[in-house]
């Protein structure tokens, strides 16, 4: 039984590897071997295409953009979703489950509804091909999203831990910064992780809010993918590279990730 | 758990978090109902036009065609993707140097930009120069995903479930990680069969994260856009065009801005309702 336990995700990771090393394959191609012949390792290794992107501005600058854009989105959602995570665990107040499911609504809004009237509101306030209209327009699904998995842990807490800070003489927030943050380090790794992720991944705003100065690399593969020709070798090295921060990021919480989609009380 | 203060002052905790949500959300929502009820030649002048691009779309065929293909993409790929996620979870080890590496290589596809998804799906599936369509021609199957809408269909589908299987697994993981092993040793005195082990033990203890991942998977299906778009297209012909690759062709190709935005709003109110009965019947025996 055991040994037969470990063929389905064994199955199942290859099944995951192959279109990503089928990626990789093509990225170490010249583009006119790819179209002229079919071979399951690179014949004529090049780096090539990875020297292109590191030499040229637009390429490397659209990593530096959405590696920007994306941290300012975490940090911004985490920072704003701490106080408010707190309040919806320990605390009831007019209209406080109706804000929840108002909040959470916000994660089922189409992106592709959204598009037209972020142009027109981010332009409005000057914010237009910033990373600052990213960053805040990822708000929309990451805040609610940060207050959800943050909520979750903190309910994990037992009340007598505030309780007892506060007879201890502890003010709200010293106790806040000092005894409650550290204590659920965990669901803030979590819940930067899911930012980073939906923030990382999103294209169709990212793409909508920007378009010299702080474009997206999404949004430069998708341009060079359309204007200079087919070049599936750039395309594949741009893609191969979208791939590290997200195993970075993997790496770092890769403990918390079983308990942390867990959302804390399951 | 102890029960909840009644605290007002708790308001000014959430008010960053009300400011910036509605920023995004009220002011943009506006802007779609505006257009929703008007009709503009252009200039900024706009017209009174009350419901009449709402009837329009809820009589078009473009529309219910496109919310069909929707709701069976959904319904196909939640079909496959949440008992493979959760058989994919029970059969994954429970401790050792296993764990963690399942775990990263799991993650793998969920921090893939969604554009690069449907690239490297695009460049996996060529029927010439990739593995997956080259190896499927070569065993005698005529596939071609640009041409035949059930090779693109297929082939979208298979992207999906590349592409978020994961998120079930991992969220199936966590819950099943969650159970203490005495219930499984009580199970075993009690000499309960491996299906009731699962039916009883560890189904109900899935019952809440499994709500979460068939909620999640059913919103993120039904805005699905960049992946199929850079895929196929939305081709051959209309086959694949899902409701947000229909919206967006009609908001920013052809500017038709009242029939775009009477959709948005009938797009937005069909996912909130569906998750909201959803959720509400799976949830009416908790708390």
């Amino acid at each position: 039984m055991s040994r037969i336990k470990w063929l389905l995700p064994t199955i199942y990771i290859v099944f995951l590897m192959l279109p990503i090393y089928w990626l990789l394959n093509m990225s170490f191609k010249s583009t006119n071997e790819i179209l002229g012949s079919f071979t399951l390792w690179p014949q004529n290794f090049t780096l090539d295409n990875y020297k292109t992107i590191f030499t040229n501005p637009s390429w490397y600058n659209g990593y530096l953009n959405s590696i920007a854009y994306v941290v300012v989105n975490s940090v911004v959602a985490v920072l704003v979703a701490l106080p408010a995570a707190y309040a919806f665990s320990r605390y009831r107040f007019l209209g406080d489950k109706h804000l929840f499911f108002w909040l959470l609504t916000n994660r089922m809004a189409p992106p592709a509804v959204f598009a037209l009237p972020f142009i027109q509101l981010y332009s409005a306030i000057g914010l237009f091909d910033t990373i600052w209209a990213v960053a805040l327009a990822h708000c929309l699904f990451n805040v609610p999203l940060a207050v959800w998995i943050l909520e979750g842990f903190m309910s994990g807490v037992p009340k007598e831990l505030d309780e007892t800070a506060y007879i201890d003489g502890y003010s709200f927030p010293r106790f806040f910064t000092r005894i409650f943050i550290p204590t659920i380090t965990a669901g803030i790794g979590v819940a930067a992780f899911f930012c980073f992720m939906f923030s990382w991944v999103e294209l169709l705003l990212a793409k909508s809010l920007t378009s010299v100065a702080a474009k997206p690399i999404a949004a430069t593969m998708t341009k060079t993918a359309s204007s200079s020709g087919y070049e599936l070798g750039l395309l594949a090295a741009a893609g191969a590279l979208t791939l590290i921060p997200g195993a970075i990021v993997i790496w770092f919480v890769r403990n918390y990730i079983a308990k942390g989609f867990a959302l804390g009380r399951v | 758990m102890s029960t909840k203060t009644v605290n007002q002052k708790a308001w000014f905790m959430v008010l960053p978090v009300v400011l910036l949500v509605a920023f995004n959300a009220v002011i943009p929502l506006m802007t779609v109902v505006n257009y929703s009820l008007q009709e503009t030649f252009g200039d900024n002048v706009f017209f009174y036009e009350g419901l009449t691009w709402f009837e329009q779309v809820l009589h078009s065929e473009r529309f219910h065609a496109a919310l069909g293909r929707q709701a069976a993409f959904t319904l196909i790929i939640l079909l496959i993707e949440i008992p493979l996620g959760v058989a994919i979870a029970l059969a994954m080890p429970r401790k050792g140097i296993g764990v963690p590496v399942c775990l990263v290589l799991m993650s793998l596809p969920l921090l893939i930009p969604w554009n690069v998804v449907g690239a490297m799906w695009n460049i996996f599936a060529l029927p010439e120069i990739g593995l997956l369509g080259k190896t499927l021609n070569s065993l005698g199957f005529d596939y071609n995903y640009t041409r035949q809408p059930f090779d693109a269909w297929a082939t979208t589908i298979a992207m999906d479930v590349w592409h978020w299987t994961s998120l079930v697994v991992l969220l199936a993981y966590a819950g099943l990680s969650a159970i203490p092993d005495d219930f499984y040793q009580a199970a075993r005195i009690d000499g309960a069969s491996r299906w009731s082990v699962f039916r009883y033990i560890q189904l109900p203890k899935l019952k809440r994260v499994l709500t979460i991942a068939i909620l999640l998977r059913f919103m993120d299906s039904f805005m699905i856009y960049t992946e199929p778009f850079v895929l196929t297209g939305g081709g051959p012909g209309n086959t694949t065009t899902f409701l947000s690759i229909d919206l967006v062709k009609m908001a920013l190709g052809q500017f038709d801005l009242g029939p775009a935005a009477a959709m948005s709003i009938i797009y937005f109110l069909v996912i909130l309702l569906v998750s909201w009965v959803f959720y509400t019947y799976t949830m009416r025996h908790e708390d």
